[in-house]
């Protein structure tokens, strides 16, 4: 059966959908990507659409659904290089992807979760110090 | 110039993948931009699945249209299944029977420019949509 690839780039996972999925490839795509959050720990998803010509409600409702599971599973899905046809045509059929973040592409998109990694690192560190500080 | 008329069955979800990509060739060769293109598709879509999961399955009918100098495509899908007993609920935003986020009918309705639907419970559901370049 076909599948879509999942990528593993350090603490993230990099998707990129370059086919035309029919609906149960996209179904199979959302199980395999959370059972590899889990699996390797990630704490970022990064979800390439740019060769997606379309997005209808259903893909449409996918990306939402893994944005949700995702952040159930502490991992920040962020969606990038969504065409802007299809953005026009996501808003006029009246989907609007609330809670999902994006970014125009892979870059901005891997800046967002490296930062996102950081500010962990950052927040980790902090209770130790304040631990002295009582001593 | 001659009209192109196609028809293509639906009854599996790689058939759907097949709606999109005909009516993608379909629009691009009437010269609709690729926003009216996509557009187009994305309805396709939202029809095709409909025409599948609650009709049963049946077929789409793909064709060019011209009304003097404009250029258009319109699309007739159809199936012989339950039908619809409320198709004014079924145009309304967020109105569906499970597992969809009931956008398909008025999504699709907003992305065409005509859009008509005839449907007899127990005998199917015929909707016809078309977009002008």
């Amino acid at each position: 059966m076909d599948r879509i690839p999942i990528l593993k780039m350090g603490p993230h996972l990099l998707v990129t959908i370059q086919v035309d999925m029919h609906d149960q490839l996209a179904m199979t795509l959302q199980d395999d990507l959370t059972a590899r959050i889990e699996k390797e720990k990630a704490r970022g998803v990064l979800l390439d659409i740019s060769a997606l010509e379309v997005v209808d409600s259903f893909i449409g409702r996918l990306i939402g659904n893994i944005a949700l599971t995702s952040r159930i599973l502490d991992a920040e899905t962020v969606v990038v290089g969504m065409q802007p046809a299809v953005a026009i045509t996501l808003v006029e059929l009246g989907l609007s992807l609330q809670g999902v973040r994006t970014a125009l592409n892979v870059e901005r998109g891997m800046k967002i979760l490296a930062e996102r990694v950081e500010a962990d690192g950052r927040s980790r560190r902090r209770p130790e110090v304040r631990g002295a500080g009582n001593d | 110039m001659q009209g192109t008329t196609e028809r293509v069955p639906i009854r599996t979800p790689q058939d759907v993948v097949l709606v999109r990509q005909r009516a993608r060739t379909l629009a691009a060769g009437q010269g609709l931009s690729l926003v009216d293109q996509t557009k187009v598709v994305t309805a396709a879509s939202e029809l095709a699945r409909n025409t599948l999961e609650h009709g049963k399955g049946g077929e789409v009918l793909l064709e060019t249209v011209e009304n003097g100098v404009r250029r258009g495509i319109r699309l007739t899908f159809e199936d012989q299944g339950p039908g619809i007993p409320d198709v004014a609920a079924a145009l309304r935003d967020g109105f569906t029977t499970g597992t969809g986020m009931g956008l398909g009918l008025p999504g699709a309705r907003r992305l065409m420019n005509e859009f008509s639907i005839e449907s007899t419970p127990g005998k199917g559901t015929r909707v016809v949509v078309a977009r002008w370049k």
